[in-house]
């Protein structure tokens, strides 16, 4: 991304990076439709994801308003690839077992409703009110996915050997979630988004204090991480997803909403 | 047999049509209608998903307004996700055209976000005798990663119940059970 975007090209990237991750996170957790573990964990997770694939179309529907190509947020949603979808690393990483389901969505969680507590206070008011909406929705995905890692940290043997795992295997993704580029220092400078080092420090405070009351280790300051999402480098699993979400579109252009 | 203690069991069936047009109240066609008049009719939509309640009972019509000679009614939704929106939207422009309102239009507003503090006392009651638990407490005093809300049951009326998944048949809903009377029942989460 060159430096010398304009803001408003800033907040068009800004809003996609928004919809995208909201998005592919609820196609991702509709997987798990028809076989999540418990019948009540499923109800949860599909409930988890109708909000997430809402707050998407709100994010696209203004991005494609500000875009003004004649793209609709379908055509944003279904008709990009994966060099195109700016959504964070973390969140096309695969269900895994259900440690690593929940650690996923609490670190994703726990970046969302940060970012998104910051976004109702945008001078946008569109912005603002979305994220208003939102961060209702977040607070209470973030509570109920929190309470899973400390449940299955501080369970059996097996449990906590699992969510460690998870937790250790998702670490690497979440640099990429947390640190800002130059569009969202941009984004901050324009008084929209979250102040990167204080959304770093709010994630990372909650985060190790959930870690530790779930009896889990947090993983090294300094471990590496992977990149690249920002620039529409994803890892290998973003375009199987689009493969799945996009393929009904992207066959039959024509067909219309029943 | 009834077991004693055991309360009587409740059809959850809805005897009254969803469908705004089926109930909404004769009016004298020749005179302009008032905001007061919408708002009894909009009081006759009701939520597809939880049809105990009516759009104006549930909080969502936040304002019913004439500007430029058109009516137009503020809706906010429950939920970014919620599917029954545009089928609540459409419930309100059916019944206003068929109240004769033909210049109406639905504005959708997102802020102030919905808060279950919007439920109105008779939302509430109708709620529970439907045996929905209406939301308890304010939403502003909800902790960012607890959930110790004490839950009524609808039916019994016992405190001591259990939260089976934070999430029930649909996005606005929590699923929990008595541990008294045995019976499980939705409760309308506070948000």
């Amino acid at each position: 991304m060159s430096n010398d975007i304009t803001q408003n090209e800033a907040l068009q990237e800004y809003l996609l990076r928004l919809a995208d991750s909201d998005m592919i996170l609820g196609q991702r957790l509709c997987e798990l439709c028809g076989k999540a573990p418990a019948l009540e964990e499923e109800m949860a997770l599909m409930n988890v994801a109708l909000d997430l694939v809402g707050q998407a179309r709100n994010w696209y529907e203004y991005a494609a308003e500000l875009l003004d190509d004649g793209r609709s947020a379908d055509d944003l949603a279904f008709r990009r690839d994966a060099q195109y979808y700016r959504n964070a690393l973390m969140v096309e990483q695969p269900n895994g077992d259900y440690a690593v389901t929940m650690a996923r969505q609490f670190f994703f969680d726990a970046w969302h409703y940060f970012t998104l507590q910051a976004l109702t206070k945008a001078p946008d008011e569109r912005i603002a009110s979305i994220a208003a909406k939102a961060t209702k929705e977040s607070q209470y995905h973030l509570r109920r996915s929190s309470e899973w890692v400390r449940r299955l940290g501080d369970g059996t043997e097996e449990s906590h050997e699992r969510m460690q795992a998870a937790v250790d295997d998702l670490w690497r993704f979440t640099g990429d979630m947390i640190e800002a580029d130059e569009v969202e220092r941009q984004m901050f400078e324009a008084g929209i988004g979250p102040d990167p080092e204080q959304l770093v420090a709010d994630w990372k405070g909650l985060v190790n204090e959930v870690l530790t009351e779930a009896t889990l280790t947090p993983p090294p300051e300094g471990a590496w991480m992977y990149r690249g999402a920002k620039e529409g480098h994803h890892t290998e699993h973003l375009g199987f997803i689009l493969a799945e979400m996009q393929f009904l579109p992207r066959a039959y252009p024509d067909a219309k909403t029943w | 047999m009834q077991k004693p203690g055991k309360p009587e069991p409740r059809s959850l069936l809805v005897d009254q049509p969803v469908i705004a047009s089926d109930r909404i109240p004769a009016r004298d066609r020749t005179k302009p209608i008032t905001e007061e008049e919408l708002w009894t009719l909009l009081d006759e939509v009701k939520d597809p998903e939880v049809p105990a309640v009516s759009v104006v009972e549930l909080g969502i019509v936040r304002r019913i307004a004439e500007e430029d000679g058109e009516w137009v009614v503020d809706v906010t939704p429950t939920y970014s996700g919620c599917p029954a929106t545009e089928m609540i939207e459409q419930s309100i422009v059916e019944a206003l055209q068929l109240a004769g309102v033909r210049n109406g239009r639905i504005r959708r507003v997102l802020t102030p976000a919905w808060t279950t503090d919007w439920i109105t006392d008779t939302g509430r009651e109708k709620l529970r005798e439907f045996g929905i638990a209406p939301p308890q407490g304010s939403a502003s005093k909800l902790s960012l990663t607890g959930m110790d809300e004490t839950v009524i049951c609808p039916i019994c009326g016992s405190e001591d119940t259990q939260r089976v998944s934070e999430f029930g048949s649909t996005a606005c809903k929590a699923l929990y059970r008595c541990l008294d009377c045995h019976e499980p029942f939705d409760y309308f989460k506070c948000i």
